[in-house]
C-alpha cells in the first residue's frame, strides 16, 4: 500500500506485480479484520445461552472482494484516473470548471416546478393511497432534512461554528408544538411560529456561553447541550412523557378551514366528497413543508446579501478581522445560532404534526450527524449543494426500504433496511474522499461591480469556532 | 479627564500615557508614553521584539494594558479611553482601523465583499438591524448602494478596481496588503494603524503604498500610526517618529532629529552598550567644541 | 461512609475505563488535530472480539485458567482493533489530511455508523450477555471489592506506565511528540510522519481493545451500540482533563467515572449523563483547555 503515485514510466508488468502484492495484502488484512466478526456468528440459543457458528464462506466472499477490489484500483483504476488528469492538464483542461449549464443557472426554478408538481404527478401514477409512499417517504422525509440542513447551514455553512448539537433544537420546536398544542389547544398556525421563537431563544441560551469557545470544543459543548436536552426530555416523565413520549398530537389543518381529523365536520375529504384517506393529509403535508423550505432558502438568501450574512461568512473567514472592523462577534455569532435554531424549530414542529407521536428516540446524536453530514456533503454554504446531498443520502437511503427485489437476489432472509445505516455512513466517507469540500465548492459572491463569479472553494475556509 | 489631559493639546489624537504590558514575568512594554498628532503619519520603528505590536495591540484592544491610559480624541472632540473599549468598539466608536502584520483578509470573500463588511455597523444601522432590510423597508437598499460606491472609490485609490470581484485570497501579496488598507479605511477611521504595511513588497509595491498612504493622509485627513521595518518608507513619509527597544521609548522627533540619535543607530546597530556612550560623549564632546 | 468508599471504587473502576479509551482521542487529537468520532465504536469492536474469543475458547477448551484465557482476549481484540484502526486511517483520513478541516470529521462520523452497522448486521442487533469470567469478591467490612474491579485497575496502571514510557522515553515516543509540535518540520527532521500517525492508531486501538474487554468482564453484555455513550464519555474526559495530555486524559476518566458513580448513588440514576455533560459544559465554559491542557494564546 506504498504511497508513491503511479509514473507513467512504468512498466505494465511491474504494476501488475504491484497490484497482486497489494491485493494479496489487502485480503491478507480484511482476514484478520473480518475473521471473527464476520466469520464468527453469535446467537443466542434456545436456553437463551451465547453460542456461535462459523460462517466461512461468508468471510471468504469478504477477503476475496477486498483483494479483488484492491487489485483492481492499485492496477487499472488508478492507473487509468492519473492517465486522465495528466491528459487534462495537458490539454490544459482545469480540474474545475466553472461553466454553467442551462439546467445550472435555472436550477431553483426547475426545481421548485418539479416539486410543486410532485404530489399530483405521484398520485395520477400511482393513485391517492399509492402515492401515499412517494409523498410521505420520500417528499417529505427528504424535504424535513433539507430544511434542517439548510437551517444548519446557516451556523455551520456561513458563520463557520461547529454545531453537533443541532438536534436540540428540532426537539425543542417538536415538544414546543406537542406540549402546547395538548395542553392549551392552540392550532399548528400559531404555535408554528412560537415553537420557532421558543428555538431561537433556547439557541440563544445555550448559545451566549458557549460562543466564546473555539472550533472543536464548541463542538463538543453543542453536543454536550444536545444530549442533555434529549436525556431531560427522556427523564423528566411529569411533563414529556419520558421514553413513552407523545402521542396523539393534533393534525395540522388548512389555516383553519378544513380539518384532516377524520371525525371533523370540516373535514377535507368530505368537503370536497373525496373519498377518505390519509393520502390528503400528507399531501398537504408535503406543500408546508415546501413552503417552510422556500421560506428558510428565501431568509437565508437574503440575509446573505445583507451586512449579517456577510459578517457570518467574514466570521468564518477570519474572526479577528472581524472584531478589528468593528463586528461584535458574540453578537454576530449568536444571531447565526439564533436564526439556525429558529429553522430547527420550525422544523420540528412540523415533524410533530406529521408524526403526530414524539419521543427522544427521534433526536439522537444520529440525527444531529447525519445533518450535519447532509451540510458537509452538499458543501458548506450551498443551498442547491445541500438540497442535492439531501436528495442522495436520505432519498437514496429511503430506496434501500423499497428494494424488495433484492430478496429475490439474497434469499428471503436479506431485509435491505438492515443495510441503511451502513450504506449511509460507508456513503459519506466515499463522497468526502472524492469531494472533499461536498458536491457544490465553490461560493457565490453576495455582491459584485462587474460581473459575478463563482469563488473557488480552495479560497472559503471553514472556521475555526 | 485625568491628570494626563493637561498635556493634550487640540492637535493630539492619540495620546498613550505610562503604557505598561506584562506577559507572565516578561515587560513587553515598560512605561511608555508618546502623543499622535492629528493630520500625522507617526511611525513606530525599533528592533525586533521591541515591543511594537504589543503597543499595537494594546491601543486596538487585542491586549488590556497592565498599566496606563491611552486617550483617542475625535475631531468633534469626543475622548475615549481605549483601554476601557472592548476591541471592536475601538473601531466601532472611536473610530481607530488597524491592519495586522500577517494579513488577515477574508480569503473567501470577493475584494468587493471584503469592503462591505468592513461598513458592517453602517449597514446594519441602515437595515434596521437586519429586520427592516428583509422585509425591503427602510433607508438599506440606498445605503447599501452608498456602500458599494465607497467601495468602489476604495479600490480605485488602492488600485484594485480590476479585481473588485475576484476572491481576496487570489491577489498577490502588495495587494493584499493594499487591499487591507483600503478595508480598515471603510470603517471610516480618524486614526489608521499598520502594522509593517511594507513588509514583503518589492520597491514598485513599495511606491505604490507610499503613494496610498500620502493619499489617505491628505485626502481623507486621516491620522496614520504606523509600525514598519523598512527605514526608506518611515523616512520618506513620516512625520514623526517614535523609536522602541525592549519596550521603552529612546527616541521621539521627527525623522531627520531619529535618523541622526546616536542611542537609535545603536539600537538598530546593536552596538554594546559602553560604545553606545562612547558615542554619545563623542556628540557631547563635539558640540561642547 | 462505607457507601461512600464502595461508590468511590465503583466509578475508580469506571473511571480507569473512560480514561483508557479517553487516550486514543486524546492522542490523535493531540498529533492530528482530529476528533475520531469512530474512537468509541473501536472500544465496541474490542468488546465484541473478546467476546468471540471468549465463546471460542470455553468451547474448545474446558476449564482453561481464567488468567490464561483473559491474556489471550485482551491480545486478541487488541490486534484485531489495531488492524481495523490502521486500516479506517488509512483509507478514511489520510487520504483527507491537511484538506477541509471538517471533511475527516465527516468521514471519521461516517466511520462511526459504519462500525456500529456492521456489527449490527454481523452478529446481531440484540445484548450479548456472558456468564461471569470473574466472581471472586472480597469483603472489608462493609465495603465490596470484586477481583475484577482490582483487576481493571491493576490492568490500567500497568498499561500506563508502559505507555508513559513510551511516549517519554522512546524514539518512537519522541517522533509522536515531535509529530504533535509541527508536522512539517518533523518530516523535514527526518520523522516519519505517516508512519508515527498509524503507530498513534494502532496504539489508541490497543488501549481501546483492552477497555472494550475490560467493559464486557464488569458488564457481562455486549451491544452494538455500546460504542456511543462510552466513546462520548471518555471524549468528555479527555477535553476535561485538557486535551492532548495523556495524564490529563486519565485523570478526567477517573473523574467523569467518579462523578458517574457518585452522582447515580447520591442525587439520581437517571440523570447520571446529564451531571457528566454539565459537567462537561462548565468546564469548557470556563477552562476551555481542560484540567492540565496547555493554554492557547490567541496570536494577532
Amino acid at each position: 500500500m506504498a504511497n508513491s503515485p503511479v509514473t507513467t514510466s512504468e512498466d505494465s508488468s511491474g504494476l501488475m506485480a504491484k497490484a497482486i502484492k497489494e491485493g494479496l495484502f489487502a485480503g491478507l488484512l480484511a482476514l484478520g479484520m473480518f475473521l471473527l466478526y464476520v466469520g464468527i456468528e453469535t446467537y443466542q440459543n434456545i436456553d437463551n445461552k451465547l453460542v456461535w457458528r462459523t460462517r466461512w464462506g461468508l468471510l471468504a466472499i469478504f477477503v476475496i472482494a477486498s483483494a479483488v477490489g484492491r487489485f483492481l484500483v492499485v492496477g487499472f483504476i488508478r492507473p487509468h484516473i492519473d492517465q486522465r488528469k495528466l491528459a487534462n492538464a495537458k490539454a490544459g483542461i482545469p480540474e474545475v470548471s466553472d461553466h454553467k449549464s442551462f439546467f445550472q443557472t435555472h436550477f431553483l426554478k426547475i426545481a421548485l416546478v418539479a416539486l410543486v408538481l410532485y404530489p399530483p404527478m405521484a398520485v395520477m401514477l400511482n393513485g391517492v393511497q399509492g402515492s401515499l409512499k412517494f409523498v410521505d417517504n420520500f417528499g417529505i422525509q427528504i424535504l424535513i432534512y433539507v430544511m434542517l440542513a439548510w437551517g444548519l447551514n446557516v451556523v455551520v455553512g456561513l458563520a463557520g461554528l461547529l454545531d453537533l448539537g443541532y438536534v436540540a433544537f428540532y426537539a425543542v420546536g417538536a415538544y414546543s408544538y406537542a406540549l402546547l398544542s395538548d395542553q392549551f389547544g392552540l392550532s399548528f398556525w400559531i404555535l408554528l411560529p412560537l415553537a420557532g421563537i421558543l428555538a431561537a431563544f433556547w439557541g440563544i441560551i445555550l448559545g451566549f456561553p458557549v460562543l466564546r469557545l473555539r472550533g472543536d470544543y464548541l463542538a463538543i459543548v453543542t453536543l454536550a447541550f444536545g444530549e442533555i436536552i434529549r436525556l431531560v426530555l427522556m427523564n423528566w416523565t411529569e411533563v414529556t412523557g419520558g421514553t413513552a413520549g407523545i402521542s396523539g398530537i393534533a393534525k395540522a389543518s388548512v389555516f383553519g378551514i378544513y380539518s384532516f381529523d377524520v371525525g371533523a365536520s370540516n373535514n377535507f375529504a368530505k368537503a370536497f366528497g373525496l373519498p377518505m384517506s390519509s393520502a390528503y393529509y400528507k399531501i398537504f403535508l408535503f406543500y408546508v413543508i415546501l413552503g417552510l423550505c422556500m421560506l428558510t432558502a428565501y431568509v437565508t438568501m437574503k440575509l446573505r446579501r445583507m451586512p449579517i450574512g456577510r459578517a457570518w461568512e467574514a466570521l468564518r473567514e477570519d474572526e479577528i478581522a472581524c472584531r478589528s472592523l468593528g463586528i461584535d462577534t458574540v453578537k454576530t455569532k449568536l444571531t447565526a445560532f439564533a436564526i439556525g435554531a429558529m429553522f430547527g424549530g420550525f422544523a420540528g414542529s412540523f415533524f410533530a404534526a406529521r408524526q403526530g407521536f414524539v419521543s427522544p428516540e427521534s433526536f439522537v446524536f444520529l440525527e444531529s450527524a447525519v445533518i450535519l453530514a447532509v451540510v458537509v456533503l452538499g458543501g458548506m454554504g450551498s443551498l442547491i449543494g445541500i438540497a442535492v446531498a439531501a436528495i442522495v443520502m436520505v432519498g437514496g437511503t429511503e430506496l434501500l426500504r423499497e428494494m424488495e427485489f433484492l430478496k429475490h437476489v439474497f434469499g428471503d432472509d436479506f431485509t435491505p433496511e438492515l443495510y441503511r445505516m451502513l450504506i449511509f455512513g460507508l456513503a459519506m466517507v466515499v463522497v468526502m474522499l472524492f469531494k472533499p469540500r461536498g458536491f457544490v465548492g465553490s461560493r457565490e459572491p453576495t455582491a459584485f461591480l462587474k460581473e459575478r463569479k463563482a469563488v473557488s472553494g480552495s479560497f472559503t475556509k471553514e472556521g475555526h469556532g | 479627564m485625568t491628570s494626563g489631559t493637561q498635556t493634550m493639546n487640540q492637535d493630539t489624537i492619540l495620546n498613550v500615557e505610562h503604557l505598561s504590558m506584562r506577559f507572565g514575568g516578561l515587560m513587553a512594554i515598560n512605561d511608555l508614553s508618546f502623543q499622535v498628532k492629528r493630520g500625522d503619519i507617526t511611525a513606530l520603528i525599533g528592533p525586533n521584539g521591541a515591543g511594537k505590536t504589543t503597543v499595537f495591540n494594546c491601543i486596538t484592544g487585542f491586549y488590556k494594558p497592565t498599566m496606563g491610559m491611552i486617550t483617542m480624541s475625535q475631531r468633534g472632540g469626543d475622548k475615549f479611553l481605549l483601554e476601557r473599549l472592548s476591541d471592536f468598539d475601538i473601531t466601532k466608536q472611536a473610530k481607530v482601523a488597524r491592519t495586522f502584520q500577517n494579513i488577515r483578509l477574508f480569503g473567501g470573500l470577493t475584494v468587493l465583499e471584503n469592503l462591505l463588511v468592513a461598513q458592517h455597523n453602517k449597514l446594519m444601522k441602515a437595515s434596521g438591524y437586519t429586520v427592516m432590510g428583509l422585509l425591503g423597508l427602510g433607508s438599506y437598499k440606498r445605503e447599501a448602494e452608498a456602500a458599494i460606491e465607497t467601495a468602489r472609490q476604495w479600490l480605485e485609490r488602492a488600485d484594485l478596481i480590476d479585481r473588485a470581484d475576484d476572491p481576496a485570497g487570489d491577489l498577490s501579496y502588495g495587494a493584499q496588503r493594499r487591499l487591507e488598507i483600503a478595508r480598515a479605511m471603510c470603517t471610516g477611521p480618524e486614526l489608521l494603524c499598520l502594522d509593517e504595511p511594507a513588509a514583503g513588497l518589492n520597491p514598485k509595491e513599495s511606491l505604490a503604498l507610499n503613494v496610498l498612504l500620502n493619499g489617505i493622509r491628505d485626502e481623507t485627513g486621516t491620522s496614520i500610526l504606523l509600525i514598519e521595518h523598512d527605514m526608506s518608507v518611515v523616512m520618506e513619509i513620516s512625520d514623526h517618529v517614535v523609536v522602541l527597544e525592549y519596550g521603552q521609548k529612546i527616541c521621539d522627533g521627527t525623522p531627520d532629529h531619529v535618523k541622526n540619535d546616536p542611542k537609535v543607530i545603536a539600537a538598530y546597530l546593536g552596538v554594546e552598550d559602553d560604545e553606545v556612550e562612547e558615542i554619545i560623549h563623542e556628540e557631547l564632546d563635539g558640540s561642547a567644541q | 461512609m462505607e457507601y461512600f468508599i464502595q461508590q468511590l471504587l465503583n466509578g475508580l473502576t469506571l473511571g480507569s475505563i473512560y480514561g483508557l479509551v479517553a487516550i486514543g482521542y486524546t492522542m490523535v487529537y493531540g498529533i492530528i488535530g482530529m476528533i475520531n468520532f469512530a474512537h468509541g465504536d473501536i472500544f465496541m469492536l474490542g468488546g465484541f472480539a473478546a467476546l468471540i474469543v471468549f465463546l471460542i475458547l470455553t468451547t474448545f477448551v474446558a476449564g482453561v485458567p481464567v488468567a490464561l484465557a483473559l491474556l489471550v482476549m485482551l491480545v486478541v481484540a487488541m490486534l484485531v482493533t489495531s488492524l481495523w484502526n490502521w486500516t479506517i486511517e488509512r483509507v478514511a483520513y489520510r487520504p483527507l489530511r491537511g484538506s477541509f478541516r471538517l471533511a475527516p470529521l465527516i468521514t471519521a462520523i461516517g466511520m462511526s455508523i459504519v462500525l456500529q452497522n456492521f456489527i449490527q448486521v454481523t452478529q446481531g442487533p440484540r445484548n450479548k450477555p456472558i456468564p461471569p469470567l470473574v466472581d471472586d469478591v472480597f469483603h472489608f467490612g462493609d465495603v465490596t471489592v470484586s477481583l475484577k474491579q482490582i483487576l481493571i485497575v491493576l490492568v490500567t496502571s500497568v498499561l500506563l506506565f508502559v505507555f508513559w514510557y513510551i511516549v517519554n522515553k522512546t524514539p518512537l515516543g519522541r517522533a509522536q511528540r515531535a509529530t504533535e509540535q509541527d508536522r512539517k518540520m518533523a518530516a523535514l527532521l527526518g520523522v516519519d510522519v505517516d508512519r508515527t500517525i498509524s503507530i498513534t492508531f494502532i496504539m489508541g486501538a490497543a488501549l481501546a481493545a483492552v477497555a472494550g474487554s475490560m467493559y464486557l468482564m464488569y458488564y457481562g453484555v455486549a451491544s452494538f451500540a455500546d460504542g456511543f455513550i462510552p466513546g462520548v464519555k471518555a471524549f468528555t474526559a479527555a477535553v476535561l482533563g485538557g486535551i492532548g495530555s495523556l495524564p490529563g486524559a486519565v485523570l478526567g476518566g477517573l473523574l467523569i467515572g467518579l462523578i458517574e458513580s457518585l452522582w447515580s448513588a447520591y442525587f439520581s440514576i437517571a440523570y447520571k449523563d446529564v451531571a457528566t455533560f454539565a459537567i462537561l459544559a462548565f468546564v469548557l465554559i470556563f477552562k476551555p483547555t481542560g484540567i492540565l491542557g496547555r493554554p492557547e494564546v490567541e496570536k494577532v
